[in-house]
């Protein structure tokens, strides 16, 4: 299939989450569960995007698991988000040096 | 406040996203190159998108071969929070901001964004909103573009490294909210737990799906289990 239609499947999908209740809705969403359900969406998206695949990001799985390490000890202590990120691409990289 | 004063405002509170986007981008550049996109297609649609976790999933959907359904499915599921957030932003904008402002600026409700506008005391002027979403636009397609332009002429060893860029910072976001709230921790572990089931238990999913499956399973277990407040947007 041509990569375009998925290109233009992925922006007309995202556009139109943004779009539409940004245009058109006001009221605001009364059932909790579905308010509960939606708070945690992204928590647990981007949890089961980055785990395993993490492990897989570099080449390496030993690599990947230092910068891994690296990043879950330094968000734990609330490091901004830029500075996670690189530092556990540093860590994979110097840890990449010593195989 | 005129046109052009709110405009600028509005670009110089883009400034850290941008910068932040710049770096992070860099990463997806890399990334889609390393699936098989090219630097044109991988420009394309960071413009196009303005989003790194539904344009990393969807580079693995495509380099996958999945079907557009697919596709559909999985940024449906994980841009779902813009919905929320563009319905909460609705009840902050400015009376100039008619249908066709607000469908123009809808484009640039990322995370970021809607985090510096929804902190905001005064309601919100489209060209406040402009600017911002320009300079943050700016970052995230150009650093799209140098990492994977220049991500081939960088030493193997460093864009392996760099491979990791993208869920170092999915990590940076999902920790520190989990830290604070056993509902949230709850929820992360439970997500990663059926992840990594999917993973080695069912090779068969696809990626995309699998992210699908994991992330509304665990969020309904979190949804029954810790039911939120009605406070909390």
């Amino acid at each position: 299939m041509s990569t375009a239609i998925y290109i233009a499947v992925m922006a007309g999908v995202t556009y139109l989450i943004r779009a539409l209740p940004f245009g058109f809705f006001q009221k605001k969403i009364k059932s909790q569960f579905l308010r509960s359900f939606l708070y945690y969406i992204p928590y647990t998206v981007l949890s089961a995007m980055t785990f395993p695949a993490i492990l897989y990001s570099t080449g390496s799985t030993v690599t990947a698991a230092v910068g891994t390490g690296v990043a879950l000890i330094l968000a734990y202590f609330g490091l901004p988000l830029i500075a996670v990120a690189l530092a556990a691409s540093l860590a994979a990289f110097l840890t990449g040096l010593f195989l | 406040m005129k046109t052009g004063a709110l405009f600028r405002r509005g670009m110089l509170h883009g400034i850290p996203i941008g910068l932040g986007y710049l770096s992070v981008s860099f990463g997806f550049g890399i990334l889609a190159v390393k699936s098989g996109l090219s630097t044109l297609q991988a420009t394309l649609i960071s413009l196009l998108n303005l989003t790194s976790a539904g344009q990393t999933a969807g580079v693995g959907v495509i380099a996958a071969g999945g079907s557009l359904a697919e596709m559909a499915l999985v940024q449906l599921t994980i841009n779902i929070r813009y919905a929320l957030m563009a319905l909460s932003l609705s009840q902050k904008l400015s009376p100039r901001f008619s249908l066709p402002h607000r469908l123009a600026a809808a484009y640039g409700i990322t995370d970021e964004i809607f985090g510096v506008c929804a902190a905001r005391q005064e309601p919100i002027e489209p060209p406040y909103m402009y600017g911002m979403i320009l300079i943050a636009t700016a970052g995230w397609v150009s650093g799209t573009f140098l990492g994977a332009f220049a991500g081939s002429l960088l030493p193997p060893r460093m864009t392996a490294a760099l491979g990791i860029l993208l869920y170092g910072m999915f990590i940076a976001i999902i920790i520190p909210p989990a830290k604070k709230q056993k509902s949230i921790l709850f929820a992360v572990l439970c997500a990663a737990a059926l992840s990594i089931v999917c993973k080695y238990a069912l090779p068969m999913l696809s990626e995309g799906f699998a992210v699908i499956i994991c992330g509304i399973a665990a969020s309904v277990a979190a949804a029954l289990l810790f039911p939120r407040k009605e406070d909390a947007a």
